[in-house]
């Protein structure tokens, strides 16, 4: 059992004198296996969410319980994976990928094979010993998912990992995570801006207002498992796309107004 | 003649077999931003220090006074110059004065950076820190160290440990803030990182926040070394006993222009040296990190 649940959480800002509600009292529970991801307009606080999960942001109001046990510092049961300056760069691919486990202490030898095995699994072959700057950008994240996945954690929480890549890469990567899903099946909140992406990753999308954030709309995916990139084109992934584009755009249009109505 | 917007394709990476295409002196070398041939670089680099001693050399015969010796011509010679460093080294005893000088760079570069990286490092990550250190280190930063002479030497007579507080206030101040904004910058994303994977407080600090500063730490060393020769020399033309700005005092005023030049440039070429060594040691330390230049 590994799930992560959001009770109430909210987040409020000063920024001088005008207090800034980001989040307003979000609730959501992800069980245990499931992938659920987040999607939004463009600063709705859906990457605040995140911060506030991994425990690295405290909420102003709220609690995470990870398995029903309040989680509030940040901890190796919640890995996270960034979107960039993810890799740390003195470090090769595999002492990277090693880094949670050198932590906890665990032997050198149980480390190597945990590190070798993730290293093939994430093609990064023949890359071991490389340092970070050696590597494309999705060979990057790749390492960074290892990295997270080394440490075993009951819960991976991922921030638009995919974003900083190109189109065609991307679509590698969903698809090597989805594979990776169906093999550990862990608990996964995924925030992305990427519609497609969300549809095609997740069981759930929460689909997040503009700010201040709330989850506007939960859906389900019941595209069938595994997941494969002829679903893309598929009547039911679109229908789904058209739902969320819908009400993205609509958020999207309330955030540019109330801007021009600050302005 | 209209210019085409040129490609950044490199000029020697066209295949052999592909016809040469001309393109015109302005679209090859004055694009802005854009690549050279090497072997063009190196030339202009040598044409750099060829024109510097023709020029010289052409003053050094146009103001040639015939009523004085070569030596103390207002404007020597290049040869001069060169036979008055062999002549320093052999029979005045300027490599003491070298070595003097290289003690206290050294020592006082040393004792600034001893204090200045790790109070640096602190403020850049503690705000508590920054807050108490930040706003008099800003306003010291501005008083020229070469103006606290007088007043050292008031209070620390004319030894060994005033050159030492004047290269000490000059260096100290510069680098505590250049290491406090290094540490500042280190990306939030990558302590974080460490602490989902289950790091302390502690561990990140020691395990990431330290390696990730330390390439641009050396970095920082090196500029503010340079700094430091300024500031040595000013202490050294003011008051010493020995060390090459003592020796470029003496040469003054026996009109030794000759010896001046040549104790200038020795320090040019100590500077190059400690330059070189910092480079060296940053390439041998820090292999991961990825260049910006080159």
């Amino acid at each position: 059992m590994s799930e992560i649940r959001l009770i109430e959480v909210a987040m409020r800002f000063t920024t001088g004198r005008r207090q800034v509600q980001a989040l307003e009292r979000i609730s959501l529970t992800v069980p245990d296996g499931q992938f659920a991801c987040i999607v939004g307009p463009s600063g709705c606080g859906k990457s605040t969410l995140l911060m506030v999960a991994a425990g690295l942001t405290e909420p102003s109001e709220g609690d995470v319980l990870v398995d029903g046990k309040p989680a509030s510092e940040p901890g190796a049961d919640r890995g996270m994976v960034f979107q960039s300056y993810s890799l740390y760069p003195w470090l090769s691919v595999r002492r990277n990928i090693e880094f949670g486990l050198e932590i906890k202490r665990i032997p050198r030898t149980q480390r190597r094979q945990r590190s070798s095995e993730l290293i093939h699994l994430m093609k990064l072959d023949g890359f071991a010993e490389a340092y970070p700057k050696a590597l494309s950008g999705g060979m990057k994240q790749r390492a960074a998912i290892a990295r997270a996945l080394a440490n075993d954690p009951q819960v991976l929480l991922m921030d638009e990992p995919f974003g900083a890549l190109d189109a065609q890469t991307r679509q590698i990567m969903q698809e090597l995570l989805t594979d990776l899903w169906q093999r550990y099946r862990k608990t996964v909140l995924f925030v992305t801006h990427d519609i497609e992406e969300a549809i095609f990753l997740g069981d759930v999308i929460y689909v997040m207002t503009n700010r201040p954030g709330r989850i506007r709309t939960t859906l389900r995916v019941d595209l069938p498992r595994p997941r494969t990139f002829e679903m893309v084109g598929s009547p039911q992934f679109a229908e789904l796309r058209n739902q969320v584009v819908g009400i993205i755009h609509e958020e999207s249009l309330k955030a540019v107004e109330s801007e021009l109505a600050r302005a | 003649m209209s210019e085409r917007v040129p490609a950044t394709r490199s000029v020697t990476a066209s295949p052999a077999t592909a016809r040469r295409r001309r393109r015109s002196f302005v679209s090859t070398y004055l694009t802005p931003k854009r690549g050279i041939p090497r072997r063009t670089i190196a030339i202009l680099g040598v044409v750099g220090f060829v024109v510097i001693i023709a020029v010289w050399t052409v003053v050094a015969i146009l103001t040639y006074n015939k009523d004085v010796p070569a030596e103390v011509q207002l404007v020597p010679r290049p040869d001069v110059v060169v036979v008055a460093w062999i002549d320093m080294v052999a029979h005045l005893g300027f490599l003491a004065d070298v070595g003097w000088s290289t003690f206290r760079i050294v020592a006082g570069f040393a004792l600034a950076a001893l204090i200045a990286v790790p109070l640096g490092l602190l403020m850049g990550s503690f705000e508590i820190v920054r807050a108490f250190f930040q706003p008099p280190i800003n306003a010291i930063r501005y008083m020229p160290a070469s103006a606290f002479i007088p007043l050292l030497i008031l209070l620390q007579g004319l030894g060994e440990t005033e050159k030492l507080t004047v290269i000490w206030i000059g260096v100290f101040f510069q680098l505590v803030l250049m290491v406090m904004d290094i540490a500042h910058r280190v990306p939030t994303e990558m302590l974080n990182v460490a602490y989902t994977l289950g790091a302390s407080r502690w561990t990140v600090f020691r395990k990431v926040f330290l390696p990730a500063t330390f390439p641009e730490v050396v970095d920082a060393l090196r500029i503010t070394m340079g700094w430091a020769w300024t500031y040595l020399i000013v202490a050294e033309l003011v008051a010493a006993q020995a060390g090459i700005g003592n020796f470029i005092l003496i040469a003054q005023r026996y009109f030794r222009a000759d010896r001046i030049i040549a104790a200038i440039i020795t320090i040019g070429v100590l500077g190059l040296i400690t330059d070189f060594l910092f480079a060296t040691y940053h390439r041998w330390a820090f292999p991961y990190v990825e260049k910006v230049h080159g």
